[in-house]
């Protein structure tokens, strides 16, 4: 099957305050349809990872690739382009746009990618969130809804511009047992119904150990 | 790429969100653009009011002939002395006429020329104005009334009485205000006056000539051009100056060049003889622009304080922006058109309270003995200056927004993330 995302002897560094060498030869890959999830200990650089396979954070060495096409070395406003187009994001604490409604958070992406009208984009961003059960949310102001359903709302906004992979920095980490056994079937429910690739940071055992793979880090190199 | 439309209503969402520093913020800018279209409109009103009453009663070119000496004494054109050292002690004036020679050929001329709007005759005679024993000394001003009030708006310097009143009378006159006021006479009085040899002659008040300045309504009358030549014993050729307005200023210098080549006479332009009025103008509008754009930078710096404030308030935003797609410029052109928006409308606004100012202080009432024409406060009203107004807007918020949008630009939303 085809490669979503691959690394090359990914390296990187931090400078300050003193230099820190925090990822060490990273290789590897991420198959299409492929639910991964990266765990390891706090500070062992899975965060810093994932921002790298992200495409927000440039200042590495090795390279990156997406789709088998290479990544790293381009300018900035392609890998904005690239990020937006192609790579749906989750995050711990969930980051929505919190004066606008729920609607307008999802339809952002795609009125940014500006590759469909306008009322296309709201039919998609309604159904996204009908099939994540929060449709009725959709006239809501993001700040006025639970946590739980603040991180479905930051799901259907990932998944609006029907990326090839999602990438999730601890999605469950704030959500308690309920809210985060519905975001693992969310994600589980796209890989199955959708072929979607996903690749997940997490500290949750239990999460992991549903996944179809586990990569474990240490000290900045993957064990296994 | 970058998509207008989102960028602009993601703006808007910011704006109305955070009304409060945005109505703050384009106050600013409103004071600032509405002082300056109000004190631009004033200051620019009493320029033109200034400038109207010097030059609409200044002729723009002025003929007469000079008596003076000679350039050239006679032992100087004596070749046989030409290497010599020629002293000539109590030089003398030339004899001559006061009268300006060939005066209605040379009238004729310029009054062809197509630079011109018109020439006026005027004859200038030394008289006194006699009040029972008293004798005051004065001059009385021949002219062409009609001419006059064309050229020089007249009418509006005659506060009793009119210039057709005058013309329609041979032996009227229109007596200096502040004659009629020494002499306790009025519109209909008569009054004699005495010609520098002696000869008296009554004439009629026909009205009363104001022009502000007491120095001159204090001496000076108006009569019909034939009368004063007939109280001098004069010919109907006796004309001692020429006053010629252009339709364009500029053509002043030039022309009066040009006429001192080519006639025996002296030219004076309205350059020469008002250089220190422009002085004062242009101080008058550096004041102006000064107090303007001290109070639009201001205003800049409070619009610089929102946004940087607003840029602190919105980190998580602008991180989640990036992650999702926006590049730095898209950011920043958010932050931009935040701005650009407050500048617009409170610059709008300002024009608007400016014009509202300047109507209030057109309805001031300003009447004063030097001006008997002003009711009111003079106001400029030129559309230009509103064009200026919202440009100014436009630049101030321009500069204000740039700074606080670039930071908005550079943040890099890895730190905002993983800081929280």
């Amino acid at each position: 099957m085809a490669n979503v995302l691959e690394t090359k002897n990914i390296n990187k560094y931090f400078r300050k305050p003193v230099e820190f060498h925090v990822l060490k030869d990273i290789n590897f890959r991420v198959k299409q349809g492929e639910f991964a999830s990266i765990m390891g200990k706090s500070g062992c650089g899975k965060s810093t990872l994932l921002y790298i396979l992200s495409t927000m954070d440039t200042d590495y060495e090795g390279e990156l690739f997406l789709n088998d096409k290479l990544i790293t070395g381009k300018p900035h406003e392609e890998l904005c382009q690239i990020r937006n187009q192609h790579i749906g994001f989750v995050f711990q604490f969930h980051y929505l746009l919190t004066e606008f409604s729920v609607l307008e958070n999802v339809m952002l992406p795609a009125r940014k990618l500006g590759r469909k009208s306008s009322v296309e984009i709201e039919h998609d961003a309604r159904e996204k969130l009908k099939t994540l059960n929060i449709g009725h949310l959709a006239e809501k102001r993001a700040s006025r809804i639970s946590g739980g359903e603040k991180q479905r709302v930051a799901i259907a906004r990932a998944l609006i511009n029907d990326p090839e992979i999602l990438m999730g920095d601890e999605p469950t980490g704030n959500l308690d047992s309920y809210n985060a056994e519905n975001v693992f079937q969310i994600f589980k429910g796209l890989k199955e119904e959708r072929g979607l690739s996903l690749l997940v940071v997490t500290h949750d055992p239990d999460f992991a150990k549903r996944t179809d793979r586990i990569i474990e880090m240490e000290d900045g190199r993957i064990l296994s | 790429m970058t998509n207008w439309k989102v960028i602009f209503s993601i703006a808007k969402t910011h704006l109305i969100t955070k009304l409060k520093s945005t109505i703050t913020a384009s106050l600013g800018v409103t004071f600032g653009i509405g002082a300056y279209i109000t004190l631009v409109s004033f200051m620019t009103g009493l320029n033109k009011m200034l400038d109207d009453l010097v030059l609409n009663q200044t002729p723009h070119i002025h003929l007469y002939n000079e008596i003076k000496p000679s350039e050239f004494q006679p032992v100087s054109r004596f070749e046989e002395f030409e290497n010599a050292l020629n002293v000539v002690h109590s030089i003398k004036p030339k004899q001559s006429q006061e009268k300006i020679h060939n005066a209605l050929p040379l009238m004729h001329y310029l009054n062809a020329d197509e630079r011109v709007r018109g020439a006026s005759p005027q004859l200038r005679a030394q008289i006194f104005y006699l009040s029972g024993s008293i004798e005051l000394g004065g001059s009385l001003l021949g002219v062409d009334i009609m001419e006059e009030a064309r050229l020089y708006n007249m009418r509006d310097y005659i506060v009793d009485g009119s210039a057709e009143a005058l013309r329609n009378t041979d032996n009227g006159i229109l007596l200096g205000a502040g004659l009629a006021e020494k002499m306790s006479l009025g519109t209909g009085d008569r009054v004699q006056i005495s010609t520098v040899e002696g000869t008296v002659t009554p004439l009629k008040i026909v009205g009363i000539y104001q022009s502000g300045i007491a120095e001159i309504d204090n001496v000076r009358s108006f009569a019909n051009l034939k009368t004063v030549q007939r109280i001098q014993g004069e010919a109907e050729n006796y004309i001692t100056d020429i006053n010629v307005k252009l339709y364009n200023l500029e053509d002043a210098v030039p022309m009066a060049a040009q006429l001192e080549k080519q006639f025996p006479v002296e030219a004076t332009d309205i350059q020469e003889a008002n250089a220190q009025f422009e002085t004062g103008s242009s101080i008058r509008n550096i004041i102006t622009y000064a107090v303007s754009i001290t109070l639009l930078i201001v205003a800049g710096f409070g619009i610089y304080n929102i946004l940087t404030m607003l840029i602190y308030e919105k980190m998580n935003d602008i991180a989640i922006l990036k992650a999702t797609g926006f590049s730095g410029k898209d950011v920043q052109y958010i932050f931009m058109s935040q701005a650009l928006i407050i500048g617009f409308a409170g610059g709008l606004l300002g024009l608007i309270i400016g014009f509202i100012l300047s109507r209030l202080i057109d309805r001031v009432p300003f009447e004063t003995e030097a001006l008997p024409t002003i009711t009111t406060f003079p106001v400029n009203y030129n559309i230009g200056y509103y064009f200026i107004g919202i440009i100014f807007a436009f630049i101030s918020t321009f500069i204000a927004g740039y700074l606080p949008a670039r930071k908005a630009k550079k943040i890099d939303p890895v730190r905002i993330i993983r800081g929280n």
